[in-house]
Parts: C-alpha cells; structure tokens; sequence
C-alpha cells in the first residue's frame, strides 16, 4: 500500500485516476481503517485529503453553509451557525459512533461509505444538500442524493472525490429534523430512520416538505408522497397518519438480525411522522 | 512496503518515527515508541482502549495512520501523571476501585479528561454518553462515573 497526502484536490484526483489497482479515499478514516482491518479491502493506494487547504473548514456561502468533506461531526456539531440553520442535518451526523469517532468521522464520508444506514444520508438528503466533487477533468457539482447507488456503491467516477457539500441557504421559519430507531440508546446502526425538511407560511402551515427515509431501501428514498401530502396542512393527525402510509409505500427494506421488513416499514413511518413535528416545530409553527 | 518518516510532537514531546503506510497510531505507538499504555481492544472502534488525543480531538489510535500524525499533537494516557504526581482522575480512579482488569481504564483516562476540558460540570448522563464509547468489561460502570465525577468535583475546586 502507497500513502499519499495530497495538497491539492487536483492531485487526489489525478492519483487516485492514475492507479490501476485498488484505492481509498482517507478523510476521517472511521470506515475504511475498519474495512482494512477486517480484510475487505486491500488498498494498493490511499490518499489522504486532509492536507488540502480549506478542506476542513466550515464557511458561509450564499446565505447557507459549505462543509470540507474533512469536517469531522465534532466539529460540525460544535458550529453554531449550522446547528441554528440545519439542526436535523446536524443531529444525523452526530449520532455516528462514539465521541472517539465523532472526532475523526465526516459527512462526506459517510456518504461515500454509501450504507443504507448511514446517519448523516438521509438529512443531507432533505436538505437538498450539493456535493462538489474533484475529477481528473475539473470540478462538478452533484445533488447528495445522487451519490449512493446501493450498498457501499456511489455514483462516483474513477479519480472523483467529494471536497466539500454545501448546504443551501434556506428561508426564515424553516427547519428540519432527524430520528433513527436503534434498540440501544447509543453506539447502534440505525434500523430505520428518517429526516423531514419544512418550510413555513406566515401562519404556520406547510409550504415545502421533504422528507427522507433511511436502512428500509439500499440507497436512502426520498417519499415524495409523503412530502406532498405534508403541503397545505399545519401537521393534523390525519395528514400525519396519511404521511406515515405514503413512507409505507415507498419502503423496500431486508429482513436481518437488526430489524424485519414489517418493522422496518412500520418504524419509518412512526419516525417520519415525530421527526415532520420536531421539524415542524423548530420551525416555529405552533401547534 | 517502504517505511516512511514521521514528525510528530506526543505528550508535548517532539518525537520521530518510521512506519510502514498501512500502520496504525496504535501499532506505532505501542511497537515503535514503547508507549503501551494505549491498548488494542477490538482494533476496529468499538471499545475505546486505544483513546488518544491527535490535536485535541479524542479519537481511537486504532483508526488512525501512523503517517497520519506528521505534523501532529498527539497526547496519550503516558502525558496523564505529572512526574509521581497523579492526575486528579487517576488518584479517584483508585479511590473508587473503579477498574478491575485495567485494560480500558488508560483509554478511559484519556477520555474523561477530555470531557472535563470541555465540560468541568458533566452530569452522570453527560458522561455515560462521552464514555459510550469506552467499553468495560469488569466495573459494570458505576464505579466509573461516580470516580470521574469526585476528580470534577476536585477539579473546580468543589
């Protein structure tokens, strides 16, 4: 195995393209330390990231905020200015692992890790959150949502990698919220989740509405129903119940020692409905 | 696979090394620096033995390069003690019988001071969470929490 910290992004990019054999991108290294370890992977080339400028750093863009894709979690929580605009965003990716991970782990990598379970997955989703990502040919941008294809697959090219995401601005009374079930109360996978992203009226009914399930498909879903049905109300029971049945639809999980299909589908929609009235919430509508 | 030099500063030491690129910190502290306070537990995260700091962030050693630490501050449960003098956490540690074997208990140091620096007040929930990642197998916990919150208490002069 070679090592490279690479100072620029252009440099990742061209090594990683330049490689025949088997490479990892190193950010925190909370996935892929493990994956080595374990034996599932046998990198011929790594390259490490942090050493390129910026690329751990929080900034104000356009009303919103981007991320480097070498912010670990702790660091991300520890940012006001985020955890006022994007709390649900922040909330998935603090849950990650332990205070030992949250201090090295990121939300770039967590997607590129592309499990179905991921914490950070599904709130980055709702968000609308933008990934801008190095290549051999120059940068691009791509929406979160198209970056994981299935189980540990991206969409990612040969030599592409993610340099930071950026959360967009967003308007006033606006929120969104993150839930997961675990069995436990910490230090657990995710056996099914869910993110809702809202925006407000004046007079606290729903203008916008995404809402993101996570672990009940092999990539996250965006429920589009369950978005649309949250639009026009202010949160009734009734259109809730209504929600949690069009999260049902859209939910095409496994059965594993974790969770079964009929929990999982049931639980998305339970946690779809108390993440849309955290969200709902924090967003300043009153019930 | 060619070894490779790394520049580090541990336990506000400057400190140089040489290791191979698919090294963990752990392994290159513990084989390469004689520093094996920090332990292998799981090797893979889980249990928090091998708890260092790598510029003032609490991480596991054991997902950690060893060429990771170039340019880095690293402080391990070895920089704890002043000289004889034990760090108000080790002292109470040993009041409160809180370990048994002691195998997680130099990763369990380096966390609770890290929570201290951050946080002088935890309550008992505050620390079973920052500790969630600290795994033993013998104290059942208690021990531990309540020791960590009598070196606090000292800590703020209480």
């Amino acid at each position: 195995m070679r090592y490279l910290a690479a100072t620029t992004a252009r440099e990742a990019a061209e090594a990683l393209a330049a490689e025949a054999g088997v490479t990892r991108v190193l950010a925190g290294g909370t996935d892929v330390l493990v994956q080595m370890k374990a034996g599932l992977v046998e990198p011929d080339l790594v390259v490490d990231i942090k050493k390129i400028p910026g690329i751990a750093t929080i900034t104000p863009e356009a009303g919103g905020f981007r991320i480097g894709a070498a912010v670990a979690n702790a660091v991300l929580g520890e940012h006001e200015g985020v955890r006022a605009l994007w709390p649900g965003v922040v909330e998935g990716a603090n849950l990650i692992g332990s205070t030992q991970v949250q201090g090295r782990c990121t939300m770039a990598g967590n997607l590129c890790n592309a499990s179905p379970a991921g914490d950070a997955a599904p709130g980055l989703v709702a968000a609308n959150a933008v990934a801008r990502i190095a290549g051999p040919e120059g940068e691009r941008d791509c929406p979160v949502a198209d970056i994981p294809a299935g189980p540990g697959k991206t969409t990612l090219k040969k030599g592409e990698v993610i340099t930071s995401i950026l959360l967009p601005a967003r308007p006033a009374r606006a929120s969104d919220a993150y839930l997961r079930f675990i069995p436990r109360t910490e230090m657990d996978i995710a056996v099914a989740s869910a993110a809702v992203s809202l925006e407000l009226d004046a007079d606290g009914t729903v203008k916008a509405a995404r809402v993101v399930l996570g672990a009940v498909a092999p990539t996250v879903v965006v429920a589009e129903d369950a978005g649309r049905t949250l639009v026009g109300t202010k949160l009734d029971e009734a259109t809730l119940a209504k929600m949690a049945k069009a999260c049902e639809a859209v939910c095409k999980p496994i059965d594993d020692k974790r969770g079964t299909v009929a929990f999982r589908t049931k639980t998305a929609g339970t946690l779809a409905k108390r993440a849309a009235l955290i969200a709902y919430a924090r967003a300043g509508g009153a019930k | 696979m060619k070894s490779i030099p790394v520049s580090t500063t541990i336990n506000g030491d400057a400190c140089e090394f040489l290791c191979a690129p698919d090294e963990t910190l752990l392994d290159a502290l513990r084989n390469r620096l004689g520093l094996t306070g920090a332990k292998e537990g799981c090797g893979t995260g889980d249990c928090g033995a091998c708890s260092v700091t790598l510029n003032g962030r609490l991480v596991c050693s054991c997902l950690v390069l060893g060429v990771e630490a170039e340019g880095a501050e690293i402080t391990t449960i070895e920089g704890m003690a002043d000289g004889d003098e034990l760090h108000p956490l080790q002292r109470h540690f040993i009041d409160h019988a809180a370990l048994q074997c002691g195998v997680c208990t130099p990763g369990i140091l380096v966390a609770a001071k890290a929570l201290l620096e951050k946080n002088p007040e935890p309550s008992d929930e505050e620390v079973r969470y920052w500790l969630a990642g600290n795994l033993c197998r013998c104290t059942g916990y208690d021990k531990i929490i309540r020791a960590v919150q009598a070196a606090a208490a000292e800590m703020r002069g209480a």
